[in-house]
């Protein structure tokens, strides 16, 4: 215990797993200070579901070593799970059971009194916006209760390190971003938190520092800002309007682009970063499409979003893999197509 | 073996608190179990209905083409076939419960709580024996309402429910198992009804073996369903017990012996 109240809330050093020849983690280093929150971000299959488990002691790592707390998740993993909550990607409750009743059980077997845990789950319900649903049965909840009642089970231990697993996978807008304002007043409560998810600007709203892990590895940190940076300035996008006239465009902006452009051939959409040059590089862009005779629209520039990022980084776009021709770009996304499948391959 | 945790080496509770939190908090998951079953209409049908449904077709539909040599006529002979067969089927609901609970994440969320790591799988075999229990006796009801008689005393009775009960939990232990290991509510509920099906009724539970062809007698002869059922029939109506009874036990002992610990390491290791 000695350990308590130094050092940061989760450290991860060298994490290793595999799972047969599939290498889930391939050695990662993670750091996250109390009170903080890590958004670790990466398509599906990155790994970040694994890292998760090994976190909050479901799944052993084969090497490396991760601290929660001050407890080893291996030697202590006893003292590391009364010290977090787990949050995962379906909602983990009981949907015979009401919204209450879920609560009250898991304040049970938190070994909270009887009266304790009613106290905990009325609480828990009225911070969660629940309390008019309370005494329904959780089957009859929206998927946007059914989360928030989920969130609130992973609290009722009062954890100092929360777990999100992609916490808006799945959730309409709407929900989605009531999620986020519930989670801004845990983080502004004190808990450390560490959040997956494949959706960028999740990331940029809610974390303090980012992690960009793709197939096993972290591939970038830093905060939203230091990683826009890496993009270098601004970015160029516009829509083709005649999708066969796509790689005539490319050609048409590939002397103007610093980086090879992005095209998207689900939405006709090119991006590309254009360094420093910004209005210039407008100025050229129009007048070369133009001379190709390429119909463009909402042709702009603009800073660069996460996506960019993503896409300097690994070079292919966060939520490309696995998602087929359903690939969609734009800076806000709607998470509704993007059920993950990395806990099937986990 | 690479799932099983490490205990803490420190700060870790006494023994007899540790024992005490595995009592309390299986306890709460049974609570919870049962809480859950009573709630969905579903599962009693299929718990409760569904054996009193055998009752009445067997006893009155197909019960007038088989003869028996039995004090009773067939509803005697029957009735323990059905009270072993109901015992055996209670194990949907045990597998059918943990895939479920096991794809919806609800066990990820009780594996990173501080409660015991037994109480789930304890939790789980202590409602579903509640609940077969339950059954065992409503269906004995429906029995002695459509004739059944136990004919050899009331501690031979008890001794026949116990036996039944017994023989239910090893199931259990194989459906937890399968359960966990399958993980997935369809497929687990197909597996059941592959193996539970015929297991139950190429035995001696239905029909006397001695009118099945002869290679499936060698079968139903030697299996322990059959020598399960010969012992609770035995055991309500009088006769012979003994080597039925020592290989039934052997049988159970077995089945005990080799799934729980495979069930416990499923659930430990369950992802």
């Amino acid at each position: 215990m000695s350990q308590i109240g130094s050092g940061p809330a989760i450290l991860v050093e060298n994490l290793t797993k595999s799972f047969g020849e599939v290498h889930a983690l391939r050695g990662i280093d993670l750091s996250v200070p109390r009170g903080t929150v890590l958004g670790v971000l990466g398509p599906n299959g990155a790994g970040k579901t694994t890292a998760v488990r090994i976190l909050t002691t479901l799944m052993r790592p084969d090497g490396g070593r991760a601290v929660v707390e001050g407890h080893d998740v291996v030697r202590e993993a006893s003292a590391v799970r009364r010290s977090i909550g787990l949050s995962g990607q379906s909602a983990a409750i009981q949907l015979e059971l009401t919204g209450r009743e879920n609560l009250e059980i898991i304040g049970r077997l938190y070994h909270l009194s009887r009266a304790t845990s009613r106290a905990r789950a009325t609480e828990l319900l009225e911070q969660f916006d629940l309390t008019e649903a309370a005494d329904r049965p959780a089957k009859g909840f929206s998927g946007g209760m059914q989360r928030r009642l989920d969130l609130a089970a992973s609290l009722v231990g009062r954890p100092k390190v929360l777990f999100l697993d992609e916490p808006t996978t799945g959730l309409d807008p709407r929900s989605r971003l009531g999620m986020w304002d519930i989670i801004r007043s845990l983080v502004a409560g004190g808990t450390t938190l560490l959040l997956t998810t494949q959706y960028l600007d999740e990331a940029d709203e809610l974390a303090n520092e980012i992690v960009v892990i793709d197939r096993g590895l972290v591939i970038a940190a830093g905060t939203s800002a230091q990683l826009k940076g890496r993009v270098g300035g601004d970015v160029l996008e516009f829509t083709v309007l005649d999708r066969s006239r796509l790689a005539d465009a490319v050609t048409a902006i590939a002397k103007i682009a610093e980086s090879e452009p992005h095209v998207d051939d689900g939405t006709g959409v090119v991006t590309a970063g254009v360094g420093g040059s910004g209005s210039e590089a407008l100025i050229q862009a129009v007048r070369a499409l133009d001379e190709a005779g390429i119909e463009t629209s909402g042709l702009g520039l603009r800073r660069p979003s996460l996506d960019d990022v993503f896409l300097a980084l690994t070079g292919h776009a966060a939520e490309d893999e696995e998602q087929g021709g359903k690939r969609r770009r734009g800076r806000r996304k709607g998470p509704v197509n993007a059920e993950s499948a990395e806990r099937a391959s986990s | 073996m690479t799932a099983i945790a490490v205990e803490p080496p420190r700060d870790s509770p006494s023994l007899l608190a540790q024992a005490r939190w595995a009592v309390s908090d299986t306890l709460t998951i049974s609570k919870r179990n049962l809480l859950v079953w009573a709630r969905v209409p579903a599962y009693i049908v299929f718990t409760v209905i569904q054996p009193v449904m055998f009752v009445l077709m067997f006893r009155y539909v197909f019960g007038g083409a088989i003869p028996v040599q039995v004090k009773g006529g067939y509803v005697n002979f029957l009735m323990p076939g059905i009270l072993g067969q109901t015992a055996a089927f209670a194990s949907f609901g045990t597998a059918i419960s943990l895939a479920t609970e096991l794809q919806k994440g609800v066990i990820d969320r009780l594996r990173s709580m501080p409660m015991a790591r037994s109480a789930v799988l304890a939790g789980r075999l202590v409602a579903d024996t509640g609940r077969m229990t339950v059954t065992i006796l409503i269906v004995v009801g429906v029995g002695y309402a459509v004739g059944f008689r136990f004919d050899n005393g009331p501690l031979a009775a008890i001794a026949m429910i116990l036996l039944a009960i017994v023989f239910g939990i090893a199931i259990c232990c194989i459906a937890a198992f399968t359960g966990l290991a399958i993980g997935d509510e369809e497929s687990v509920q197909a597996f059941g009804l592959i193996w539970l099906f015929p297991i139950t009724f190429l035995s001696s539970a239905f029909v006397p073996i001695a009118t099945m062809p002869g290679w499936l007698q060698a079968f139903a002869n030697n299996q322990p369903v059959t020598y399960v059922i010969d012992t609770m029939r035995a055991l309500a109506l009088g006769g012979p017990i003994e080597a039925n009874l020592w290989k039934s036990l052997v049988w159970l002992a077995g089945i005990f012996i080799v799934f729980a610990p495979l069930a416990v390491r499923a659930y430990k290791r369950a992802a």
